[in-house]
This record gives C-alpha cells, structure tokens and sequence, in this order.
C-alpha cells in the first residue's frame, strides 16, 4: 500500500492566480462578504479536507508590490482572517480552521486568545498559521515599529510561537472547580503565568481563556529557506513547503529532517504539507487554455513559489499522488480561482483521490486528532502520583 | 392626543469576569462554551433586543498576589465570540469592549470592519481605556500611559479609526490614502477592508469622568453606565446631552444605556424575597470579606463576616487593586463612607456588601419592571438599559418572556426587526456623517 496523505485547501481572496478576480469579474465588496466563503468552506468541509488555511496580511497590497503604486486589475480587499474562521465555526463539521496571523504588528495575547477562542467555538478545530509581516506597506500602516530584517523577524515569530504554547498552557484543563463548598469557581495553583520575557516583547500573566478543547490549537508555517525551516522545525505542529516536484520535495524533506533533528523540542513529528496551486477543468486541455488567459489578462506568466498544475481531476490527482510519494505528510491546494477551483477540488477531485486510495481516512473529530497529533498536556500539568495536594475529592456544579 | 412614545432600546449584557453571576446556581452553564453565547444570543434576538454586549478585562484578576479564586473568571476572546456569533444570529446588534490602550488603530479597525461584513451591518465597539501597569504587562506596549493620556489616544485613536473606516468608497476598486500624523500615531495608511455595511461600527464608551464624557460627547453613539438610579441617571442625561452641542450633534445621536439588573416574581413580596435570595447567593460569605479585603488592602480573613466592620487601619502601601476596575478611590474616605452606612443601618459585613454589589435595579412584578423601564425613557433619565442577568447563559429567559411584551403592550417596544436593519437603525441613530470630503484624507 502507498504512502496515504491529507489534503488540505488554502483559499485566498479570488484565488492565488493574480488576475482570478478580474476574470470573473470580482469586486473588493464581492469578496467581503460571508456567504461565497460559507459556501466554499462547506464545500471543503462535506469533502472531507482536513483544513482550510485562510490567507491574510496587514496591507492592502501584496507583499512584493510597490505600496505606492497599486497594480491596477488587482483583486483587493479582504477580512481578518481569525474572524472570518470564527464566523465559519458554526457553519462547518469537521474541517480545521487555520487563519493567517502576522506576526510583526500584532499583540501575541490577543492573538493568542483569539484562536483559542476559535478552538472553542469550532470545537477543537483551530490552527493558525504564523506569518512575519515586514513588508513596508505593513509597517506604513502601523507607523513607528522599527524596520527589522527578515532573520529579526523570524525571531520574533519563534518568538510569538513559544508564547503562544505558554498562554494556552497556562490554565490546566481542571483549572475550573466551581467548588460550591468553598466558594472557588477556579483553583489559583492549577492557573500559570507565562512570564514570558524575549528579546522583542514581554508577557506575564495567564491567559484569560482557560484550557481550549485541543489544549494546544496547530500552529503552522509557509517555509522556503533555511531561516524559516529552522523555525517550523523549532516551532510549529505543520509546515508548508514549495517543492516544484518530488526530486525537490525530497531535497526539502532532509533538509527539515536536519534542521529538526537540532532544533525540535516536540517529540512529535513535523507534518509537511507540500504546496500546490491547481487550476482544475474536467475537459482535457482547458485548465492550461483557462490559465493562458488568466496570463494575458495579468499581462505575463503567472510565477508563483509554488509549482503550477493546470490539468483535469485526474491529471492534478497524478501529480498529487507523485509528492505523496516522496514522504509528505500532506499536500496544500492553492486554487487559482476561487470559487470555482475550490468547487473542482471538493467536487472533482477530492473524491478521485478517495476513491484510488491517496487519501487518508480519518474518524478524529478535532484537528489535531485528525492530522494524528495527539493533545497535548499543559506543560504545569502533574500526574496524580507527583500532585503533592492532598485535597479530597471535589463536589462539582453539574454545568 | 395620541403621540407615539419614546422608544425603549436595550442591550444584553453577557456577563463576563464578575462577582454577581450565581454560578452555584444548578441552572448556570458555562461562561466559554460557545452553545452558552449561542443561547445567549438567540434570547436576545427572541426578545427584539438592539445588541449582546461584551465587557473585557485583559488580565485575570489577582487577590493577595493569587488568581482570584472566588469569582467567575476566564472568559473568550471579544471579537472572535462575536464574529462567531454573528453567523449564528440574523438580527441583534453585536458589541464589544475593545482597549484603545492595547490595540493598535489599523488593526482593529479592520476586526471591527470585518465583524460589521460578517454580521450584514450588526457590529458595535465600547472604546474603553482602561489600563495600568498590570494590564499592560500583558502587552508590548505595557503600562505606559498615564490615566490623562489613554483619553487623548483614545481620541486619535478614533479619529484615525474613522478615517481608515471612510477610506473606501462604495464600488470603488481602491481606498484613499489616509495620511495620519499625531502624537500617539503616524501611519500612512491603505485600508484593505472595503466600507462596511453601516459604513462605521456603532462606538460606544463607558468612561465616566470629564475627560470620558467629553470623548463620549465627540465620539460616541452610545453610553453605558453605571447611574441606574432615576434622579442620578437623569443627571447623567443631562449633562452627557449637553455636552453634544459642542460638536454640532442632536439629542437623538446619543442614546444613554445605564446597566440594570431585576428579579421579577409574581406579587411584589415574592420578588423581594427573591432579591434577597439571590443577593445571598450573589454574596457568599467569604466574598464579603474579599470585598472588604480589596478595600483594606490587607488580610482580613479572621473576620466574622457576619460581625461589623473590621477595626484596623488599611494598607494603603501596596497595590493590592490588581486588575479590579473603579476601585482605586481614596481608601480613607471610603471606610469612613462604608462604617457611617453599616453603623447607621446596623449592618454586618456581608449585609453592608449585598447593599453595595448586589442591589438589584428593578425588583417587582413584570407589570411593575416595564412601567418603570418605561417611566425612565419616556421622563428622559435614559433611553433605555444594559440588562443584566444572574445566570448564565439563561439570565435573560424570564425578561424576554414575561417584561418584553408588556412593553410592547405600551407601544414603546419594537415587536418585531425590520428586514435588513442595521445595529444603527435598530438604534434609531442617524447616518455617520463621513469625515472625508475627497481631498481631506492626505490633510494633516
Ligand atoms: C459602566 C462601565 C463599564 C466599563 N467596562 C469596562 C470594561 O469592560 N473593560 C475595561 O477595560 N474598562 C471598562 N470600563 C472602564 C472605562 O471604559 C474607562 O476606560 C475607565 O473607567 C477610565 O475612564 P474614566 O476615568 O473616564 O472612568 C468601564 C467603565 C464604566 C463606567
């Protein structure tokens, strides 16, 4: 039997090809609405992808673009992605919530807060994917923050992650008592400080969330080079690597096998996601012709940092079956168009894929329990044998 | 003469971090769980509420120098409950308590945004200031503004808010630039969320000394309060409405919602019993005496809690105040204030605390809490209420049921939401007058 993988969706505004929206015909107010990304989620969800990344940033334009000279024909415009995975919680079942969070500009409590509230509220389906946020159209739109080089923020964003495990840790999961005898609603020796004090910020109290249902929500990076390797292989649960084939794919997986072997404190695994942008047409020949014109329109070819496959279900599933074969853990779907690449791949091919047996089947409800992560303890939890408490059984409030 | 009466508006409090939540009660659910929001919500939604309304506190509370114990603690993150929740809900307005000390403009602007596409038009934010040393110790920023400080960030904060808010016009394919230079922010800024459906998020504020009122005054399309009391609400009224002439508003811009509490029987005497019962619970004793602790500044767990007052001097040395809002008061003069009440009505410590934490606002008959609600809108002390419950997530049940159609027997009560409405409308607000005319946004 052949090496079984995940797939998991990364959905981005009209789609990861520059002109999707000008071809269909997309307005910044289009995608600022709930429903298309509701129907999209839904659709992923019934088609059993194991999460959806959603894409953002802190600047209107994109990050290698002049901030001062907008492209035109850019598709613009879009929503915090934490919220918008927290608005899609209620609407969806099984599939894992992963929305961007930049690192740079923002206030690790509350991001930290954040997704574990969106763990809560999807019921152990959140992730969040950290992304260092230096662009200097970011900066501009903060004002003040000091420019930092890309190894500074890489730092930072190791940084962000190791505080984060910290606040999500710092409530044990029996932190709340709700002893009527005493009057305790929480026991203060099972709740922990983070006194966390790094070379970019310091926090110290606990969270203001207890314990969320996955303990610790999946943190995830996009990787591409050493620095980055290096901070998934230190930090994160997954990683999203760009491999333009298998012989790259790989080059790649050695690569963090090294920079884990050195660097990881997590007895788990890394999970590598191989990432794939896919334009999907059920007639042969057609996904290229839709891609040519999608080129035309944006006025040169499309160079992404991930591979490009245009194809029908069974041509993308054939190049898909390729990397699972190298060892990866998963393969990430960038559509090039949205919604309509999104349909493709839980319409078309995600069952094609089932059906020959590349993807792997799964019962767990939450995510981590999905990508086969166990949850983890807090790191203040002690086991019954070293609790040095004393204390009798408690009578608890039925909730 | 048949002139319509003035229309009540009212708000769901969740309550969040707080004392008076009867959470032995075998009826309370959890403060986390999403189904208990959801409940929460949908209640609200069933009794035409204008809006749920989260409070925020960004520390856990800490009594001598330990997670305090004895009250609800935990609660999630604001704008990730109600971005939640606005999938959940199609009508009711959705407000958070959102620091301006502990945010940075951009970003929250653009959560607030989102929240207001994600709701169709329901979101709302309480500008709050507050902040010391130990919120701040949770930030990157930490504690560094000084009290008179946090309102003039506060101020830039949302004046720059709206002008990233009004950025964007409709059907436009890019926003202005919006070049912004102050002494708490200096962005050069591109907004990337498109005008949202109210155009800004209703602002609400809390604050409640000068410097508060007066950004309430210039900012703010709501107030929440603390004076429930007729004659002290009805100051607060006055002197919040007078104060909008300054910035060329109307009466009608403004709507003043102090928060209330109410325990509903069937005859008077039973609600009153009921009031004493929950005020009981609300209390415990070992709650008394943490109360008086916060006070004090000291131990005074060897205190009968059903005894008088303590004699000793406080400790007015250390901060002992850790994350506990409005009580940085001079410590003398309030145990002067606390002894000359609980010597005058002879009461113990942990009556003298129900009188203080847990008197609730409207005690009686439905009949006798919707004539009264009534009575403060239409003799303007209010507009109407912040209504908070004892339980959780079921503490607006028997308001919803039993007061809401009385008001709307009196015709001061929606008895249904207009397709479509906005939390502005439900508010009856009128329009935010755009602070950009086309060349402004590149101004100062
Ligand atoms: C009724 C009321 C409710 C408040 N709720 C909160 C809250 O939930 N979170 C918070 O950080 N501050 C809260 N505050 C604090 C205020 O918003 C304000 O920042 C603080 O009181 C300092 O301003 P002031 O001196 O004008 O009162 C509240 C204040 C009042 C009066």
């Amino acid at each position: 039997m052949s090496h079984r993988i995940h797939l998991a969706v990364a959905l981005e505004r009209a789609g990861w090809h520059p002109a999707a929206g000008r071809a269909a015909g997309v307005l910044p107010h289009d995608l600022v609405t709930p429903k298309p990304w509701v129907d999209q989620a839904r659709a992923l969800d019934r088609a059993g992808v194991v999460f959806a990344t959603i894409e953002d940033a802190l600047a209107l334009t994109d990050r290698f673009e002049d901030a001062d000279d907008p492209r035109p024909g850019r598709v613009r415009g879009r929503l915090d992605a934490v919220l918008l995975a927290s608005a899609l919680a209620p609407l969806t079942h099984r599939i894992g919530l992963v929305p961007t969070v930049t690192t740079t500009h923002t206030e690790p409590f509350h991001v930290a807060t954040g997704i574990q509230t969106l763990d809560v509220a999807s019921r152990g389906r959140a992730g969040v994917r950290l992304v260092v946020g230096g662009s200097p159209a970011e900066r501009a739109n903060f004002g003040r923050r000091d420019e930092l080089d890309a190894e500074a923020g890489f730092r930072e964003a190791g940084e962000v992650a190791d505080v984060l495990g910290r606040l999500w840790d710092s409530w044990q999961d029996d932190a709340i008592i709700r002893d009527a005898a005493t009057g305790r609603f929480v026991d203060a020796d099972r709740i922990h400080n983070a006194d966390f004090a790094g070379e970019f910020f310091s926090i110290t109290g606990a969270s203001i969330v207890p314990r969320s249902p996955q303990g610790r929500p999946v943190i995830s990076v996009l990787a591409h080079e050493s620095a980055p390797y290096r901070l998934a292989a230190e930090h994160a649960d997954v990683v999203f690597v760009t491999p333009h084939g298998p012989a790259a794919a790989t080059g790649i997986l050695a690569e963090l096998d090294g920079a884990a072997a050195e660097l990881r404190r997590s007895a788990e695994r890394l999970r590598v996601f191989a990432d794939v942008v896919v334009l999907i047409d059920d007639a042969p020949g057609r996904a290229h012709d839709a891609l040519a014109r999608l080129d035309d329109l944006d006025g040169g070819a499309f160079r992404s940092d991930a591979a490009v496959v245009a194809g029908t279900p069974t041509e993308v599933a054939d190049h898909i079956r390729a990397l699972a074969a190298t060892g990866v853990d998963g393969v990430r779907l960038r559509p090039a168009r949205q919604p309509d690449d999104v349909f493709a791949i839980a319409d078309r091919l995600a069952p094609l894929l089932r059906a020959t047996r590349v993807l792997r089947d799964d019962d767990a409800a939450t995510l981590r329990g999905r990508l086969g992560l166990p949850r983890p303890q807090s790191r203040y939890a002690v086991t019954p044998a070293e609790d040095p408490r004393t204390t009798p059984a408690r009578e608890k409030v039925a909730p | 003469m048949s002139r319509s009466p003035r229309q009540i508006h009212l708000a769901a409090h969740f309550p969040g971090v707080n004392s008076t939540t009867v959470w032995t009660d075998p009826a309370s659910g959890s403060q986390i769980d999403f189904a208990a929001f959801e409940y929460f919500a949908r209640t609200a939604e069933r009794g035409f509420f204008d809006y749920v309304f989260l409070a925020e506190g960004l520390r856990l509370r800490e009594h001598k120098g330990r997670v305090h114990e004895l009250d609800v603690l935990g609660r999630p993150n604001t704008l990730a409950v109600l971005a939640a929740l606005s999938a959940v809900t199609d009508h009711v307005g959705l407000v958070g308590t959102l620091s301006t000390t502990f945010n940075e403009p951009y970003e929250l602007a653009r959560q607030l945004a989102t929240l207001d596409h994600l709701s169709a038009g329901r979101a709302g934010w309480n500008a709050v200031t507050s902040s010391d040393a130990f919120h701040g110790a949770n930030f990157r920023r930490g504690g560094f503004l000084a009290h008179a400080d946090r309102y003039e960030r506060a101020k830039e904060f949302a004046a720059l808010s709206k002008k990233l808010w009004d950025s964007w016009d409709e059907g436009e394919a890019l926003p202005r630039r919006i070049r912004h230079s102050g002494a708490q922010f200096d962005v050069d800024a591109l907004f990337d969320v498109p005008r949202s459906p109210q155009g800004r998020p209703v602002i609400v504020q809390a604050g409640d000394s000068a410097d508060g009122r007066d950004f309430g005054a210039e900012h703010a399309e709501v107030i929440f309060s603390l004076h429930q009391d007729f004659d002290a609400a009805r100051v607060l009224y006055d002197d919040v409405k007078g104060r909008l002439a300054a910035w060329g508003r109307d009466e009608d811009s403004l709507k003043i919602l102090p928060a209330a509490t109410f325990v509903i029987g069937d005859t008077d005497a039973e609600a009153r019993e009921r009031s004493r019962e929950i005020a009981r619970q609300q209390v415990r004793p070992e709650q008394a005496l943490t109360y008086l602790e916060q006070v004090w500044g000291r131990d005074l767990s060897g205190y009968d809690p059903d005894g008088p007052l303590p004699d000793v001097e406080p400790d007015t040395g250390s901060e002992t105040a850790r994350g506990w809002a409005n009580r940085h008061k001079a410590v003398q003069a309030r145990i002067a204030s606390l002894r000359e009440l609980s010597e005058a009505e002879g009461l113990s410590v942990r009556e003298l605390v129900i009188r203080l934490t847990a008197k609730h606002t409207f005690v009686g008959t439905p009949e006798h809490i919707a004539s009264e609600i009534d009575r403060y809108v239409q003799e303007r002390a209010t507009d109407g209420f912040t209504v908070v419950g004892h339980l959780t997530p079921h503490g607006l049940d028997e308001f919803a049921t039993r007061v809401v159609p009385l008001l709307q027997e009196r015709g001061s009560y929606r008895d249904s939401y207009d397709e479509g409405a906005t939390l502005r409308d439900l508010l009856g607000l009128p329009a935010p007058a755009r602070t950009l005319t086309p060349d402004a946004a590149a101004a100062r």
